[in-house]
């Protein structure tokens, strides 16, 4: 039993320094990539070798900030807010599997549903903080984040669905076991419509019109400084690392490598999740932000038929190969 | 319920049979509070995040009776979507920060009787059709996703088809009706 809980205890503090440490990588590298993208250097003062700390003394820099709650805010959910966007992150990276075997924070039999339902779950920060504020762009904001949500967890969840009907269950490592190479030309529809809508739902540009910097400021977060504005920032980019490691799971095959070099294991799942985080960055230096009607005509005109064609195109080759 | 209860112990080994039958009283009183405080407030945001307490806690219910696929999906859908929904629609409103004096309803005694009357028929109903039906221990967890997906794929398939007829129709109609009123502008 003793040997159980230590076994707990060491899975949670792992999980939760990764939670800690991956998003942090994710954004200095975001502030490098995004500077050698458009001709500049970056950060490269802090910590002295090219900026390394800079993140550090960021983290530094907003606790050190005055904690501003609006006069005419609603107190107390303008405070909850941030806790709500950022913890379901951290639940949900207990569930995602890095390794064959018993790698992952925490077994999950209806793992899909799982992440999937607690992702959407973050969200309710953002729709929290845009109401609390009493400030109309915050307001705008929110609005924007709800039918953005609204739009993209559909084809989220369809595209999933692919997956796991290809797999035939729906614990996540139980699909990377399922996992052929194949799987990879054959659900890359749903692999690229599951990717947006994640970009989509995590306010990502080209999808940050509830964030849009030029039009309202920064959406649901303006009125927030200090610790609780760095939440908000933390939560972003747990998502992103969230985000690509589902992404790598479900469609890339985790811990396989490709033509069955399989001996790396868990480095496989960080090397294919490192690389679709540079995807992430790469779009928001090179693509304009969506208007608002674009972003819906996207999801609900084309993103959708697509999930669904390849849900219809998983269940042929599933009948025909049975 | 017991049974249920008895086998999560059995499964986690973590809590003791009671110690499950505990958890899920107070899970379900802090559940019926927030449901309480949802329909009694009278700001009209916190009703709806006082929604997502109740239903969070219904799942935690699900969960401590090991159907963790309808947790699951009881977040995705009622937490994750439903509420989102009410407090677009909700932001769309005026609804103003603090109390608004006006939300409340003159049919609140009417309004009463029927949810009382409605929980007495489901209560009965539920009792009454799964008086006799015991939960066979010895096979998988009952509320597995593969336990769940045979029941309902296999006994409940008719159900489950007329109920999406049911919501095809409904979105056709959703459509329909959205559509005509963009005509008559």
């Amino acid at each position: 039993m003793s040997s159980d809980t230590l076994d707990v205890a060491l899975r949670l503090i792992a999980v939760f320094v990764a939670f800690l440490v991956l998003p942090l990588v994710v954004g200095q590298t975001e502030h490098k990539v995004m500077a050698h993208m458009q001709g500049r250097l970056g950060p490269m003062y802090a910590g002295g070798f090219h900026g390394w700390a800079q993140l550090v003394a960021d983290g530094v820099k907003f606790a050190q900030k005055e904690d501003v709650v609006p006069a005419n805010a609603d107190r107390r959910i303008f405070q909850l807010a941030p806790a709500v966007a950022l913890l379901p992150y951290l639940l949900v990276l207990l569930a995602i599997p890095i390794g064959p075997g018993n790698a992952v924070g925490q077994f999950v039999d209806a793992g899909i549903f799982f992440v999937l339902a607690v992702m959407g779950v973050g969200v309710l920060g953002s729709l929290m903080a845009g109401w609390a504020s009493a400030n109309k762009f915050s307001l705008l904001g929110g609005l924007r984040t709800a039918a953005q949500l609204l739009a993209y967890e559909l084809p989220m969840l369809l595209a999933a669905a692919s997956v796991a009907m290809a797999a035939g269950t729906v614990s996540l490592p139980g699909i990377v076991d399922a996992f052929h190479w194949w799987w990879v030309p054959w659900q890359i529809v749903g692999g690229l419509v599951f990717f947006t809508a994640g970009l989509a739902e995590l306010q990502r540009p080209p999808f940050d019109m509830p964030v849009a910097d030029s039009e309202i400021i920064f959406g649901a977060y303006t009125e927030y400084t200090g610790l609780r504005f760095a939440m908000f920032l933390l939560a972003e980019y747990a998502g992103i690392v969230v985000l690509c490691g589902l992404t790598t799971v479900l469609f890339l095959g985790g811990w396989h490598g490709p033509f069955g070099a399989d001996g790396l294991g868990w480095l496989w799942t960080l090397l294919k999740t490192a690389l679709l985080a540079f995807v992430v960055i790469w779009l928001r230096v090179t693509y304009p932000r969506l208007r608002e009607d674009q972003l819906q005509k996207l999801a609900w005109t084309v993103l959708i038929p697509l999930a669904l064609a390849q849900i219809a195109l998983t269940g042929v080759v599933k009948v025909v190969t049975q | 319920m017991t049974g249920t209860a008895t086998l999560a112990a059995q499964a986690n080994g973590f809590l003791s049979p009671s110690g499950v039958e505990v958890a899920f009283l107070l899970v379900g009183l802090v559940t019926l509070g927030a449901a309480v405080v949802t329909v009694t407030t009278k700001q009209l945001v916190h009703a709806a995040l006082w929604l997502v307490a109740a239903l969070g806690g219904l799942a935690v219910e699900y969960l401590l009776l090991t159907a963790e696929f309808i947790a699951w999906v009881q977040v995705l859908i009622y937490v994750g979507s439903v509420v989102v929904l009410l407090l677009f629609g909700l932001m769309l409103t005026k609804a103003p920060i603090g109390r608004s004096p006006d939300a409340d309803s003159a049919h609140r005694w009417p309004a009463l009787g029927v949810a009382v009357a409605a929980a007495a028929a489901l209560v009965w109903v539920v009792v009454d059709a799964f008086r006799t039906t015991w939960i066979d221990l010895d096979g998988a967890p009952q509320g597995t996703t593969k336990v769940s997906g045979e029941i309902l794929f296999r006994h409940w398939v008719l159900p489950f088809e007329a109920l999406s007829v049911l919501l095809l129709a409904a979105l056709v109609g959703a459509i329909v009706l959205s559509r005509r009123k963009n005509e008559e502008r």
